[in-house]
């Protein structure tokens, strides 16, 4: 049993010049790469003998739009064998095609089909990257910041026509987004003035 | 001479009694034996990791209820168990009792029904009235806490709703006396019956290696052999102070998965009997106004609990920047919880990890080559609910 400190010196000597960043947190290890570096890394910590990290648990993507580079896609491993968590991260740029894991771990299959339906993220290699969660047809990618939360089109079956038809949201009222945040803290200008005096 | 033979498609679902919900499974058939399944999900999508990040921390816990919806509570944990692990706030021992109390009522919940339409597919229908009853029961308990039967919303970070009102810790140790011997009925309807024998022995078998490549978690590991359970691997709120016996599998096939759930029951009982017993009396949840709602009497007395209450349901709590992923066995295997916080009383991003996903996926590897009658049986026993599956 190799505790997590060691794991991170381990995985930081092997993989010297792939691993950007490295910290642990919450009992798990959270790793930073680089796109192109991801199939050696998950290969490496799937079958060092220290690590055997033969888990993938999921795969997801966190959008930033206001970054530069937009996507992080993020890799949750598991090892039965040590009983660890490698949280696995890097960023991307919004039309960049990442490598696939199918190869690797079978069940990234669905995952990476997930990441593509709900953030147009696109895997090189993939067996069969259509869209999963969405209904047929269905235009746009839901989870992204900018796709607004009650969606674009809405289905109904047309009595004229006799079938079902998609059309524009129609919304007896709009989505109400009440801004509860500021009253408490005060306002902003109040609270940098307060800031800067507590560290004079 | 040699007959050309031509393989059939055939659609399965969306709208079937053996498939679990809204499943549509293409088949493609030679004969009666399937060479390739497609399983077509996300009927049930509604968006719930959208919806989340649109909710303040407290409004999203009722999202989880309604992914595996036979068992709620084990969910609501899970994002319950994120939350703290972030703030770093302490749950009260009593909460922490009352929410494995809970969660194991969930898992009975889910592998009684799990079990009984198991038994339902391949054509035995009295072992689903028997166990129904039992989950009124268990629903009651559910109502009797946290006033819903089903959508339980009753897990918060810091602790649970409410307490327990008076009586039901009485009941459910008397249901803990009885429910075993229905365990028992069931096996003597189920496990040496020659028909579900013969349709689930040596059928869906998952080898060690199949089940680590394909994610799998819960009983679908186990029944492999693996011995992995996150409550006594990575154990969580009380579970260490709990004794309990993991049940695995030898072979892997419909039948050692039946076997773990039925014995997962009689732990669970367990458990549940070790929870009521250790439990004592003391506060349910954190004492910190700033996370927890003050009690209504305070609110009449306190100018700071009623501010305290007005903002907690209106902006609710923030939680700092951080990024986390905690996961719970949830009754169908390892549920987790991925959440990002900014700062914000919104998550900046929630996935939810649900075991049903990975399991449904393997459907063409475990389905290949079987006769198109033991479909159902391997969807049974691979516990789909699509709830979670589809989010």
């Amino acid at each position: 049993m190799i505790n997590l400190i060691d794991l991170e010196k381990k995985i930081n000597s092997e993989l010297a010049t792939k691993i950007k960043k490295s910290e642990i947190k919450h009992n798990q290890l959270y790793l930073y790469i680089e796109n192109e570096d991801l199939i050696d890394v998950s290969l490496f910590i799937k079958s060092n003998e220290k690590m055997k990290f033969r888990q993938l648990i999921d795969i997801t993507v966190v959008d930033y739009p206001e970054n530069n580079q937009r996507f992080k896609v993020v890799y949750l491993f598991l090892s039965h064998e040590f009983n660890h968590r490698i949280i696995l991260s890097y960023l991307i740029n919004e039309n960049e095609v990442i490598n696939s894991l199918t190869s690797i771990y079978p069940a990234a299959n669905w995952m990476e089909r997930e990441v593509f339906d709900m953030y147009g993220v696109k895997f090189k290699d993939h067996p069969d990257l259509r869209r999963i969660l969405t209904d047929y047809g269905f235009e746009g990618y839901p989870l992204r910041k900018d796709f607004p939360l009650t969606g674009h089109t809405e289905v109904r079956y047309s009595e004229d026509q006799k079938k079902v038809i998609n059309e524009p949201v129609k919304l007896e009222q709009n989505y109400r987004n009440f801004d509860y945040e500021s009253p408490w803290e005060g306002t902003k200008y109040i609270k940098d003035q307060t800031d800067n005096d507590k560290k004079n | 001479m040699t007959k050309k033979t031509k393989t059939l498609n055939l659609n399965f679902g969306p709208q079937h009694p053996a498939a679990h919900g809204v499943l549509r499974l293409i088949l493609e058939l030679d004969g009666e034996v399937v060479e390739k399944a497609d399983p077509h999900i996300g009927l049930l999508h509604r968006g719930t990791e959208k919806l989340i990040e649109n909710k303040t921390y407290m409004q999203a816990v009722p999202y989880f209820d309604r992914l595996d919806y036979v068992a709620p509570m084990n969910q609501e944990h899970a994002f319950a168990l994120a939350i703290e692990k972030i703030l770093k706030i302490d749950v009260p021992i009593r909460a922490q009792f009352i929410r494995v109390m809970f969660c194991e009522i969930g898992r009975i919940l889910s592998h009684i029904l799990n079990v009984t339409t198991q038994a339902l597919d391949v054509g035995a229908l009295t072992p689903s009235l028997w166990g129904f009853e039992e989950r009124e029961t268990l629903m009651t308990f559910y109502e009797r806490a946290s006033g819903s039967r089903l959508h339980a919303n009753y897990f918060r970070a810091g602790g649970v709703h409410q307490d327990l009102p008076r009586g039901l810790e009485e009941d459910i140790a008397k249901f803990c006396e009885t429910f075993p011997k229905i365990i028992d009925d069931l096996e003597t309807l189920l496990t040496d019956n020659r028909i579900f024998k013969q349709r689930n022995v040596d059928i869906g078998i998952v080898t060690k290696q199949d089940a680590l490549d394909y994610s799998f978690s819960g009983v679908m590991i186990r029944g492999s052999g693996v011995a992995w359970d996150l409550r006594k691997s990575q154990p969580y709120d009380c579970y260490k102070q709990l004794e309990f016996k993991i049940p695995v599998g030898k072979n892997g096939d419909c039948y050692d998965r039946y076997l773990c759930r039925i014995e997962e029951m009689r732990e669970s009982i367990s458990i549940i009997k070790q929870c009521l017993s250790k439990m004592t009396r003391g506060p349910i949840k954190s004492f910190d106004g700033k996370i927890a709602p003050p009690s209504k009497k305070e609110i009449k007395q306190s100018m700071e609990a009623l501010i305290h209450h007005f903002k907690l349901f209106t902006e609710g709590y923030r939680v700092p920047n951080d990024e986390i992923y905690t996961a719970v066995e949830a009754p169908k295997g390892e549920f987790g919880v991925y959440l990002i916080s900014d700062g914000s009383s919104k998550p900046y991003k929630c996935k939810i990890r649900a075991p049903g996903f990975s399991h449904l996926q393997a459907m063409d590897y475990l389905i290949k080559g079987h006769m198109l009658a033991d479909v159902p049986a391997v969807l049974g026993s691979l516990d789909i609910v699509f709830g979670e599956v589809d989010r």
